[in-house]
């Protein structure tokens, strides 16, 4: 994530005083991260072209409103979580029923299946690019709403009050969900990364 | 502490935010069970990178109608 907090401020206030070009500038230090953002949670880059473009306009109209107490990348993350929300309750994939809440005693059941310690780091184990492939493609076997909380939490940083607040959800959910969603991943993972592990990298990544 | 209960605290242990005692007894857990070192260790290893790596550069033609829908914004002359 680009750290050039300075320079941020004054585009910031440039933007802010009617200088398009400097909320376009602003805008395309992070259209990548909003773009993964959008991915991850809509689950197709269709979607996600749609959050990015959504949410950047959103930014842009609302910019004057941006108050400067959060970072500028925290503030845009948010107005595109709300986007990519939205596009997944009109697909009905963000279920509000109660049966989306934890039972008593279900992560109590999990059963770690791949017991097996990672050669190398997965930096080193396989091309930057290619690890990119890799983790886009298996957040996507989390359900929607797993993906969305992880994302949030282990991917943008968010704290897990700051997640439950946006997403609407209590903090146990929360964290029930995203304990599920950490120990999958790390399943899936382990799959690629594990000493003896026995799939190759998915097919197109190499 | 046991296995399971392992499994139940990993995400609170790798956040830090798990009460000192628990972690002690956790810990003490970790010494003899080789099998959730292992479990404990790969979750944290997962959590790790996906918040290392940055994301792919977006796609040209992503990046082009991202443009282009700004331009036409501006054309129109809003909002500033």
């Amino acid at each position: 994530m680009p750290t050039h907090l300075d320079n941020e401020q004054s585009l910031v206030a440039a933007a802010q005083a009617g200088d398009s070009d400097a909320f376009v500038t602003l805008l395309n230090q992070y259209s990548r991260h909003i773009y993964r953002v959008g991915l991850s949670i809509t689950g197709n880059p269709q979607d996600a072209e749609d959050v990015l473009q959504e949410s950047s306009l959103k930014a842009y109209r609302a910019i004057a409103e941006f108050q400067g107490n959060s970072r500028f990348y925290t503030w845009l993350v948010r107005i595109a979580v709300n986007v990519a929300l939205g596009n997944l309750r009109k697909r009905a994939l963000w279920k509000e029923s109660s049966l989306d809440e934890p039972r008593e005693g279900e992560d109590g059941s999990y059963v770690p299946m791949e017991i097996e310690s990672w050669g190398d780091d997965p930096e080193k184990a396989c091309l930057h690019n290619e690890l990119q492939h890799l983790l886009a493609e298996v957040i996507q076997k989390l359900d929607p709403k797993s993906r969305t909380i992880f994302t949030l939490r282990d991917v943008e940083k968010f704290s897990i009050e700051e997640t439950a607040k946006l997403l609407g959800l209590s903090i146990p959910v929360v964290k029930t969900r995203l304990l599920r969603s950490r120990l999958k991943l790390r399943e899936e993972l382990t799959k690629y990364f594990g000493k003896d592990a026995r799939n190759a990298m998915p097919t197109g990544h190499r | 502490m046991r296995c399971r209960q392992v499994i139940d605290k990993i995400s609170e242990y790798i956040d830090g935010e798990l009460d000192p005692e628990l972690v002690r007894e956790l810990e003490r857990h970790l010494q003899h069970c080789e099998d959730c070192r292992v479990v404990v260790d790969t979750t944290r290893k997962t959590v790790e990178v996906f918040c290392h790596t940055e994301p792919l550069p977006l796609p040209n033609d992503v990046h082009e109608r991202l443009n282009q829908m700004f331009r036409h914004s501006f054309r129109k002359g809003e909002p500033n």
